[in-house]
């Protein structure tokens, strides 16, 4: 018998710009862990999302409800052969892939003139059971509209969400992770930019045994502008990961990430990946992503990897940073030494930290909503 | 009337070399601060000055090993870290800690509140915090920016004196408050401790290397620190002593 020595395949992390995509599951190989996109996550955790191993034996439920007025939002439950289906992008990893290649209806939320905050509440499938979901935002042109995509429950999801921004059109999109302890959800996130369309999005984690969203930003036309922010709290034994590609490939569009996450507890992990990048014709781009991360606790863990790309050199301007600091005793003994509590020294330093981000969520009663359940998360440690 | 007493001292840092042993570094200090007095305590480097006032004020670093502090007859070593501040004590420090994310008037306003045991009406404490910073030569704009940071040297310190004069304590500990300043900050800052001084009846401990703060704070008592503890105490004088000839009788140093 020979054996033949194979040299340990190491992965480079390649252009972004050649990344593999395909509708079809199959079409990706199945990742044993080491693979660039998912060496950080735990695949022991993801019960069987990325091999095919999961039974589908769970349904996810989707819930709109829109303002009072429900003038400008149509809400549709779908087929996979819908032709808008697939407008928002195609799946750059397995487990997108796999729930692409498995979802039965989609629900279609359309937003037309200046509707009132729409609602969409993602709940899992339940403990114990798996499930994909499919969803798809689209915007009419000119349209103004607020979504707030607010995911809880249980169980095990892998979902994917199709933004597709008709030209002029605005859109805030909310993003919630509020899951319970044992869900476990992989999202791909599917954003078009069209013509001087403009999208904003914040994206809240506070939730979950493991949560790993990857929001894609593509502009299909120029004059596009696209703002993500984000913040995660990351407890004890939870891994919250966020994988952003913002895609240039038009002249004169603008992206901005600007993410911050806080992490409190033994093994308590978050990755950032922001990616960013600005192929030969995206002249006169402007972009900028940035990565904060506060270790409030030992024995945490924050992986933060920011990645430019620049195609041209004819760019309106393009950078980025990333910082990973602690929450140290100094800080500590000075707060403390002007008579403040320990707990609040730590509250203080967390809304701080957390402000940024929470500012720009536009819908007073989900700000409060996740600004208490921060200051819940504070209290568990607190003193 | 507030009086802090320390009576035989000995504190203890944790050896930088070794993490198993500890460093004596104060071996016996012996200091009453009455309400009403300014107390100089002068040194040179490494004599252990500034381990007094962290000791005093309850870092985590110095372990009192032996002895005692009192803040009218209380325990201050049984007390947290903010215990203290409540109870009256207030440091201001040498280098002062970046906090940053935290915005200065949220960080006074939180301060004042946990000091004085209520929220300070909004109306009131905005006159009051703007007067104290334009007192201090402060820019009102430094409200908005984030606790110290990016503050130079002498704006940090003026932002110690800030918090003292809001805070309001009845003993201030003020570790080396001169050093880094130029003639005119000094100038400020000075008036600012000397204007907090002429308020009320607090005790101020006054820790220096340089006798040129003395010239505008004249203390009641000036304290010779040296090898961890003091070894000589005097009047105003013995300032103007240590100015010509140096800590070299004490210590056996020219610095």
């Amino acid at each position: 018998m020979t054996e033949t020595l194979v040299p340990a395949r190491s992965v480079p992390a390649g252009s972004r710009g050649e990344r593999f995509t395909s509708y079809d599951v199959d079409a990706f190989e199945v990742p044993g862990g080491r693979e660039e996109e998912w060496r950080f996550t735990p695949m022991r955790r993801l019960h069987g999302l990325h091999d095919g191993s999961a039974t589908l034996d769970g349904a996810a439920e989707i819930t709109v409800t829109s303002g009072p007025d429900a003038a400008g939002v149509t809400v549709e439950t779908v087929g996979r052969d819908d032709a808008r289906i697939g407008d928002g992008g195609v799946p750059s990893d397995r487990v997108a892939a796999q729930a692409w290649s498995r979802f039965e209806t989609a629900t279609v939320v359309t937003l037309d003139g200046t509707p009132a905050p729409v609602t969409i509440a993602l709940a899992g499938p339940g403990a114990g059971n798996t499930s994909v979901a499919h969803l798809h935002l689209r915007t009419k042109p000119h349209a103004e509209a607020v979504v707030v995509l607010d995911h809880s429950g249980s169980g095990t999801l892998a979902s994917n969400t199709e933004v597709v921004l008709a030209p002029g059109s605005r859109l805030t999109l909310l993003v919630v992770e509020d899951w319970a302890d044992d869900a476990v959800h992989v999202g791909a996130q599917h954003v078009s930019v069209g013509q001087d369309a403009t999208f904003r999005a914040v994206a809240v984690t506070l939730g979950g045994d493991l949560v790993r969203v990857s929001p894609t930003v593509t502009f299909a036309a120029p004059g596009g502008d696209a703002e993500l922010a984000g913040l995660a709290f990351a407890d004890a034994g939870q891994h919250f990961e966020q994988r952003l590609l913002v895609d240039h490939a038009q002249p004169n569009c603008r992206s901005n990430v600007v993410y911050k996450n806080a992490l409190q507890g033994r093994d308590a992990h978050t990755v950032w990946i922001g990616d960013v990048l600005i192929r030969a014709a995206a002249e006169g781009t402007q972009s900028f992503e940035l990565n904060r991360n506060l270790l409030l606790t030992e024995r945490s863990r924050a992986d933060s990897v920011p990645n430019l790309e620049i195609e041209t050199g004819e760019i309106a301007g393009a950078g980025h940073a990333s910082a990973t600091g602690r929450f140290d005793d100094e800080q500590l003994f000075y707060l403390q030494s002007r008579g403040i509590s320990e707990s609040q020294a730590r509250r203080l330093v967390v809304r701080g930290f957390f402000g940024e981000i929470l500012n720009k969520i536009t819908v007073p009663e989900l700000r409060d909503r996740l600004e208490t359940a921060i200051e819940a998360e504070l209290a568990a440690i607190g003193s | 009337m507030a009086t802090l007493e320390i009576k035989d001292l000995h504190v203890a840092v944790q050896d930088m070399q070794d993490a198993d042993a500890t460093k004596e570094i104060l071996r016996g200090v012996d200091l009453t601060v009455r309400a009403g007095e300014t107390h100089a305590i002068m040194g040179p480097n490494g004599s252990g000055k500034s381990t007094l006032a962290y000791a005093i004020a309850g870092h985590p670093k110095y372990t009192v090993t032996s002895g005692a502090i009192l803040l009218d007859g209380e325990n201050v070593l049984e007390m947290t870290v903010d215990e203290r501040a409540r109870a009256g004590l207030f440091l201001a420090m040498q280098y002062p800690v970046e906090v940053p994310g935290v915005s200065t008037s949220n960080f006074l306003r939180s301060a004042a509140t946990a000091v004085r045991g209520e929220a300070p009406k909004l109306r009131t404490w905005v006159k009051e915090v703007k007067q104290a910073m334009s007192d201090l030569d402060i820019d009102a704009a430094f409200a908005e920016r984030s606790v110290n940071e990016g503050f130079s040297g002498g704006e940090k310190k003026r932002h110690e004196v800030l918090q003292l004069s809001l805070l309001k304590p009845k003993i201030a500990i003020l570790d080396e408050t001169d050093s880094g300043l130029d003639v005119d900050a000094l100038r400020v800052v000075s008036d600012g401790i000397n204007s907090y001084r002429a308020d009320g009846d607090v005790g101020v401990l006054l820790i220096t290397h340089y006798t040129r703060i003395l010239r505008h704070i004249t203390p009641d008592h000036v304290h010779v620190f040296a090898g961890g503890r003091i070894v000589a105490s005097g009047g105003a004088e013995l300032a103007d002593e240590l100015e010509e000839h140096g800590y070299v009788r004490f210590a056996g140093v020219t610095t």
